[in-house]
């Protein structure tokens, strides 16, 4: 279990959350919802430590996240990335060997191989030498997942990994995120597409800058929680089982 | 044709120019391969800055005796450090904290320079002074070049990792900083080597050019460095080449061969597509 005690995490003294306290269980997959700027992306990056945080543990069964670091792996949002690198798709994926392997030591047959069978899965075979610019949204995420693989991480953290991208590679995605959870990963989604909540996510994190509520979906995922975060009007919607809006 | 014979024939009888040739060639080699990390991480500005804020340590190495790259790796690294310091401690953004730095450090160069030396000493530091190479220069720039080489060669996943994407490295423990600052220390001992050919104006030329002209032609990492090194190299010597014939300034005539590779792969490299791209403009 990922557990998270009183974080606190400031942009220019002016704190976005504080005393953040949540449970990530494993062999499940969580979600975090919560309106624009709620402090999803934050709480993740707070959390793998590539943000400063003002207070706040974080441990996963019992130890530091500083010394279990390389069981992680993230899959961030595609904008942040410079798709014009002189990179191709095998290259890409063989990048999520790299923390196993160390300093000094290169990819060998063994490193190349799982980047070939994890590009098997996510069905993107035939594109392993093609420059990533070169892929549409939803083909480039499955890239990222096939990293995320080779990793062969205990906690995987994927931020919007859906937005943008066709349903087909939203399914391959999911499947292998329902892969995870069979081998008793703990996967942690920010989501923003409110309809999927309840199809998706075993467990959910509802974020409106602090948690407004976290547990099962089924019990956590109510009219009173959605109101509390987004609004009245949306929660309204959202539970009268009416054509599904986005927040 | 006849000047290109004369190059040649010149070039067997004269030692001076063939120090020039050899340090000239090195030089294309670690600009290009250095260059091309530096233009994948979006730094040409930073490059600019460290090869102009060497200038003070070029300075202080000749007061002191020293060897000129102690100096200038000093001064470097401290500028490095200082942009670094300036951007992260307060609201100032990167680009505005390296151009209060560097032209300050240029600047405390330039006084030192002139305590130090004639003008003649300063315009060669300036412009480069490719004929009057010493053999100790040469041991100099092979020792950086084996450097440079070393670097690349043992952190060659590190350099592409976070030049490609720096928080995923960060997520596995990398520990991105000290691969920056590593750079920029062999960046400035590059800087200290390309002084020689093509003098601290236009060494910034030389570490982006023919980097940005490799990365016109290929879609893979360790090709861009390779096709670097080649441009770098075939603009050093056609560049002696006119220096020699035309008596032209070493340093502007290798660069403006560069450039001419840049442009023609502008228009003609197959990535690029530069007819295609108007064509989808206007449509």
């Amino acid at each position: 279990m990922l557990t998270i005690k009183n974080l606190t995490v400031a942009y220019d003294d002016t704190p976005v959350f504080s005393d953040v306290a949540v449970n990530f269980n494993a062999g499940k997959i969580t979600g975090i919802i919560g309106p624009n700027g709620a402090g999803k992306s934050t709480l993740i990056k707070a959390m793998m430590n590539l943000i400063k945080r003002e207070s706040g543990e974080i441990a996963y069964n019992g130890q530091s996240i500083k010394s279990v670091q390389k069981k992680i792996a993230y899959v961030e949002q595609r904008k942040e990335l410079d798709l014009t690198f002189p990179i191709d798709v095998f290259d890409l994926v063989l990048t999520g060997t790299y923390g196993k392997l160390g300093l000094f030591k290169s990819p060998s047959k063994r490193e190349k191989l799982a980047s070939k069978e994890a590009l098997e899965q996510v069905s993107l075979s035939s594109f392993s030498k093609r420059q990533i610019g070169n892929l549409s949204g939803g083909q480039l995420q499955r890239v990222f997942v096939a990293r995320a693989i080779v990793q062969q991480a205990e906690i995987i953290v994927l931020d919007e990994p859906f937005v943008g991208i066709d349903l087909q590679s939203e399914t391959a995605i999911m499947k292998i995120l329902k892969q995870w959870r069979d081998e008793n990963k703990t996967i942690i989604v920010i989501h923003h597409d409110l309809n999927k909540v309840s199809n998706y996510f075993d467990d959910l994190v509802i974020l409106n800058h602090g948690i407004v509520d976290y547990g099962p979906t089924q019990q956590v995922y109510n009219p009173q929680n959605m109101e509390k975060a987004f609004s009245a009007d949306l929660s309204a919607v959202l539970f009268s089982k009416q054509e599904g809006v986005q927040a | 044709m006849n000047s290109i014979i004369d190059f040649f024939v010149a070039l067997g009888k004269y030692d001076f120019l063939q120090s020039a040739l050899i340090t000239a060639v090195m030089v294309g080699i670690m600009s290009g391969i250095i260059g091309s990390f530096i233009i994948l991480r979006g730094m040409s500005l930073m490059g600019d800055a460290i090869s102009h804020a060497v200038l003070p340590g070029v300075a202080v190495a000749y007061m002191l005796g020293i060897n000129i790259l102690i100096g200038a790796s000093v001064f470097g690294i401290l500028a490095a450090l200082l942009i670094g310091f300036v951007a992260s401690k307060s609201k100032i953004k990167t680009d505005t904290s390296i151009g209060v730095v560097f032209s300050a450090f240029y600047a405390l160069g330039f006084i030192l320079i002139s305590m130090a030396e004639s003008s003649s000493n300063l315009h060669h530091i300036l412009f480069g002074n490719i004929l009057a190479v010493s053999d100790a220069d040469i041991m100099t720039t092979t020792v950086v070049l084996g450097i440079v080489i070393l670097f690349v060669v043992i952190f060659y996943k590190e350099l592409l990792v976070t030049s490609f994407d720096e928080t995923y490295a960060k997520t596995y423990g990398l520990n991105v900083q000290i691969i920056h600052y590593a750079l920029m220390l062999v960046l400035t001992l590059v800087t200290v080597s390309a002084l020689q050919t093509v003098g601290i104006i236009l060494v910034v030329a030389m570490l982006i050019t023919p980097a940005a002209t490799a990365f016109l032609w290929t879609d893979k990492l360790s090709t861009m460095l390779f096709l670097a090194a080649g441009f770098g190299i075939v603009s050093s010597i056609t560049g002696l080449y006119f220096s020699y014939t035309f008596n032209w300034a070493s340093g502007p005539a290798i660069v403006i061969v560069a450039a001419a590779m840049f442009a023609i792969s502008f228009i003609g490299a197959p990535k690029q597509n530069f007819f295609k791209l108007k064509r989808s403009v206007t449509q």
